[in-house]
């Protein structure tokens, strides 16, 4: 089985040919394994956001190599990358992002109907299952307005997980969350992790949580300062 | 299409105000254009009724004839002043033979022969002075329907029997089955029985129109076996110049088209065309101006859920249809509001707005083609607006939307 993700020198610099270009990845080698659960960590500035977006293909990279499932995504055109996206990653933003618009149910199976154009029955009952999974059962037909902050993040990991992604990229996910809430968003992405065998990378600012993952990667400046397993506990 | 055509409506019903708002702006623009372009269009309609009820499309007679000096003018020694002729009745030469030709012109659906010219019409002590015109009923009812504007008697021309205006039968307090007598120039006289009264829709023309059978005006007129001239009807109303033009070379006759007999009426009814066009066009421009700016900020304050959308796998394109959708759905539902105003516009013009008689001015509809033309054009200026939005949503890189 090829790596989940495996990127070689990767550099990303803002601002190109303008005065204030600035480099603020310089290098990147990493390769993440299908099953892991690692944490990205590292000061403000450092570049966790931007390495972030580049492996969930939200943007685009200036230099290096990416394989993602084993294949380069470079040189690829928007609609390629686009599709690779929709097919093999979810995301969970620190700040929720559901489309307001739409129920919690509808925000889960998004995904779906962006894809097919429709939601299958089949579709909508893993929606209910993954909504009734992160304890929100009661809350199918509410907006996102009506939920609490936990409630909502339990949403987005929903909606992350609905077209089954190999992958799943977390953002800060407990930042804005009370401690009892943060806690068990985090237990719901470890129960995942574990049920599923979905990947998940998880930047974080909080050194608790980033214990307890499988795997600690640390950027500084820019650049991996450390890379360490964490040893096995509970 | 299911997906864009989901999230526009969501986006549209989320916005609450701002999509009422623009929907009242292209209902607002729908109906403006709609109301007058059918007040115009029944304008028109009814002002070319009422001239070309009575009148062919086309008329062909004998050119006028010329004085010929027998001196060139080109000799300048030679002071001359050549006095025009003084214009006889004359028939139009071969005519019998020069109607099937006419007939089978494109465009030509009738022809209908006449013998015309002035005469006196006398009873009793009274004289009115008439216009004598002698046709085949049959054939002048396929020009100008002379028979559906009968309002007494029965509706023909055998020997010895006439059709008058009411006007003049009440000049000379007759009715029908009255007799009155034809006097013209060249002294010759018949007595008529009235057949019928005509009403033509005119004063001046029920006070001076008299019809006789073809034989009998030829008699009077002393044109034997004459026609003075030919009418013609035609397919193309607005086609009328053009075949009088290819007539004219084809035959040596004065051919005659309504529209240059009508020159100022064509040239009003062109200014009105082309001023309903301006305003349909001016309205369109700020509806779209309108649509476009509420789009536009619609997309700044939908950029996350852009970025959203985006990360979960929406396609640029399927980004830019999303707001293509949008500006579709206000066009239409502003389209369908529209028209619903238009036609109470409508209803109260011809409820309200009556003529000396009482009755409506004229009659104004909104034809089926008319609504469906303007929601149609409503629908692609609200997709024409939605495209500059679009491909500013589509532009957006996701990491940026979401970022902010």
């Amino acid at each position: 089985m090829p790596a989940i993700i495996e990127l070689q020198g990767i550099r990303k610099s803002y601002g190109i040919g303008t005065s204030v270009e600035t480099e603020v990845l310089h290098g990147i080698d990493l390769t993440l394994q299908p099953g892991e659960f690692a944490a990205l960590i590292g000061p403000s500035g450092s570049g966790k956001s931007t390495l972030l977006n580049i492996i969930g293909l939200l943007e685009p990279m200036t230099a290096g190599d990416y394989r993602l499932g084993g294949i380069s995504v470079k040189g690829l055109a928007d609609d390629d990358i686009t599709a690779r996206r929709g097919d093999m990653l979810g995301f969970v933003f620190q700040f929720h992002h559901l489309v307001p618009a739409f129920t919690a149910l509808e925000n889960v199976v998004m995904p779906h109907l962006i894809r097919d154009g429709k939601v299958s029955d089949a579709a909508l009952r893993e929606g209910r299952a993954l909504l009734a999974k992160v304890g929100l059962a009661d809350a199918l037909h509410k907006k996102p307005a009506e939920l609490s902050g936990g409630m909502q993040q339990r949403v987005a990991i929903a909606r992350a997980l609905a077209r089954g992604s190999a992958l799943v990229l977390a953002d800060e996910p407990t930042g804005n969350l009370d401690t009892k809430s943060a806690d068990d968003v985090f237990v719901l992405l470890r129960e995942f992790n574990r049920e599923r065998g979905t990947t998940f990378l998880i930047v974080t600012h909080d050194p608790r949580l980033a214990a307890r993952c499988d795997r600690i990667i640390e950027l500084v400046d820019g650049q991996i300062a450390a890379d360490r397993p964490v040893a096995a506990q509970e | 299409m299911r997906f864009e055509f989901t999230v526009a409506l969501r986006f549209l019903r989320e916005g609450r105000f701002q999509s009422l708002l623009i929907i009242f702006g292209v209902a607002a623009g729908v109906a403006v254009v709609t109301y007058i372009s059918a007040l115009v269009e029944g304008l028109q309609g009814n002002t070319i009724q009422k001239t070309l009820g009575n009148q062919a499309h086309v008329v062909v007679k004998p050119r006028e004839e010329v004085a010929r000096p027998s001196l060139s003018a080109t000799d300048a020694r030679i002071a001359r002043d050549v006095q025009p002729r003084a214009q006889r009745l004359r028939s139009i030469d071969n005519w019998s033979g020069l109607l099937p030709l006419l007939e089978r012109t494109p465009n030509v659906v009738a022809a209908s022969p006449m013998a015309t010219g002035a005469a006196l019409a006398l009873r009793g002590e009274a004289s009115k002075s008439i216009a004598l015109v002698g046709v085949e009923l049959e054939r002048y009812d396929r020009i100008v329907d002379l028979s559906g504007k009968a309002v007494k008697g029965v509706p023909r021309l055998v020997a010895g029997e006439a059709m008058i205006g009411t006007e003049l039968a009440r000049d000379f307090g007759v009715d029908v089955g009255d007799r009155f007598s034809v006097q013209t120039a060249v002294g010759a006289t018949e007595v008529f029985k009235i057949a019928a009264l005509v009403d033509l829709g005119n004063r001046e023309l029920n006070r001076r129109q008299v019809y006789v059978g073809l034989r009998s005006a030829q008699s009077l007129l002393n044109v034997p076996g004459g026609a003075t001239n030919i009418d013609l009807k035609v397919a193309e109303l607005f086609e009328a110049e053009n075949t009088a033009a290819l007539l004219r070379r084809q035959v040596d006759m004065e051919v005659e088209s309504w529209m240059q007999t009508n020159a100022q009426l064509l040239s009003a009814l062109n200014a009105q065309t082309i001023s309903t066009l301006l305003i349909r066009v001016f309205t369109s421009i700020v509806v779209v101006l309108g649509i476009a700016s509420v789009l536009v900020v619609s997309v700044v304050q939908k950029r996350k859920e852009i970025g959203i959308l985006r990360a979960m796998g929406a396609t640029r394109r399927q980004m830019t249809q999303v707001f293509l959708a949008q500006g579709a759905i206000v066009g239409l539902i502003g389209s369908v509001a529209g028209t619903m105003l238009a036609n109470l516009l409508l209803w109260l013009f011809s409820t309200f707005v009556k003529g000396s008689d009482g009755q409506p001015l004229f009659v104004i509809s909104l034809s089926f083609n008319l609504a469906a033309g303007v929601a149609l054009g409503a629908t692609l200026c609200g997709i024409l607006a939605a495209v500059l939005p679009a491909l500013r949503a589509a532009r957006l890189d996701p990491a940026q939307a979401i970022r902010i």
